[in-house]
């Protein structure tokens, strides 16, 4: 299956060139014209990526997550997952490669088939880094009423949660 | 909204960094937080200028409208204010395809030619109620294969690193059906509030 998935970008690039070029579509030329677009969409999302990853890293360092996690443990033996998911649960709406770094190492303390290896699997691949996405998005094109974006997200990865406790325990 | 969590963030690490004693690793955090957003405004510049060039050669050969009445009965329905938009519709497609086959790179390039082309067509200040559901989808998670997360598995030592996309199927779908139905329910909140 992990080689389906390798395929996927390599299928798809070939796929959309050949269907420009049998369209008579001068390829090269039209795809120049849309890269060209994307240096100004690079430069225009940086200023959000830099405010963004820098708060991010001050939370990381400062052990804010840590005590924040300490502060809900009981919470969390109470429905009997091992608190060390909730650091995770926190860092994946505001840091992707934080989230993975942090996945990696559950699965390395708690061994992949664990119960803890098996939530933090599911949790980290169910939801995606909110905060970036919605900060990229909407920072790109200027917006600063959000209106309900925040709240809805965020209750998605609320639901991914419960979700990924749910499924573990019930299936696996 | 932003702005208070963004000031959340940054004064309670302050403050938190300072109660720990680790307010010398916070400045080391700092820098090296505004240097990783540049490496990775650099990363994504390379796949924002190659996915953009796909999409036009896609847009050009009229690859996006194919794609996107063949998605047409359920994008109508979740995105009724661009039934007719077949340029925005072509590019939500191409970024939900990128979503579902796992192809973050991709992913964010295209989102984004589709947020501004949302925009564009948007007189008002704030966000749409079809760009608010677009950008939520984008934060939900809908993958047919989640490869990065078997890689990582199996790196530890798992023999069936496919073993939880159950759960990972399950969860996402009950992630963005969450999404979805609290955009919809927030819709006709504001409607009947303005």
């Amino acid at each position: 299956m992990g080689q389906i998935g390798a395929a996927a970008m390599p299928l798809i690039v070939g796929g959309i060139v050949l269907f420009g070029f049998l369209k008579n579509v001068e390829v090269f030329d039209t795809f120049l014209e849309g890269a060209k677009e994307g240096i100004s969409a690079s430069m225009r999302i940086l200023p959000t990526l830099i405010g963004l990853i820098v708060a991010v890293s001050m939370v990381r360092a400062s052990g804010l997550l840590e005590l924040l996690c300490s502060l809900a443990e009981p919470l969390a033996e109470a429905v009997g997952i091992s608190p060390e998911i909730l650091p995770l649960a926190l860092l994946r709406p505001v840091s992707g490669s934080g989230s993975s770094a942090y996945t990696l190492s559950l699965l390395q303390q708690f061994g992949p088939e664990s119960e803890t290896g098996k939530i933090a699997s599911v949790l980290a691949s169910s939801t995606e880094t909110t905060f970036y996405a919605i900060a990229v998005y909407f920072g790109a094109c200027g917006y600063k009423k959000l209106r309900y974006t925040v709240p809805a997200a965020l209750l998605g990865d609320c639901a991914a949660l419960v979700f990924a406790v749910l499924t573990v325990k019930l299936l696996g | 909204m932003l702005n208070a969590i963004w000031f959340g963030m940054i004064l309670s690490s302050v403050v938190c960094a300072l109660a720990t004693g680790r307010i010398g690793d916070l400045s080391t955090a700092i820098m090296n937080g505004a240097k990783d957003a540049v490496e990775l405004s650099i990363f994504l510049l390379g796949s924002m200028c190659a996915w953009l060039g796909f999409l036009k050669i896609a847009e050009k050969s009229g690859l996006t409208e194919l794609l996107a009445s063949a998605f047409s009965p359920v994008i109508d329905r979740l995105f009724p204010e661009y039934r007719e938009d077949r340029e925005i519709k072509g590019k939500m497609c191409m970024n939900f395809s990128a979503n579902f086959l796992g192809l973050g790179n991709a992913a964010t390039p295209l989102g984004l030619a589709a947020v501004s082309a949302m925009a564009k067509k948007n007189k008002g200040t704030a966000p749409t109620k079809g760009m608010i559901l677009f950008v939520v989808f984008n934060t939900a998670s809908i993958q047919l294969l989640p490869v990065n997360m078997a890689a990582m598995r199996s790196s530890c030592g798992s023999a069936e690193p496919f073993a939880v996309l159950p759960e990972i199927w399950i969860t996402s779908f009950a992630a963005l059906v969450t999404c979805v139905l609290c955009c919809k329910l927030a819709e006709r909140g504001s409607l009947r509030g303005s």
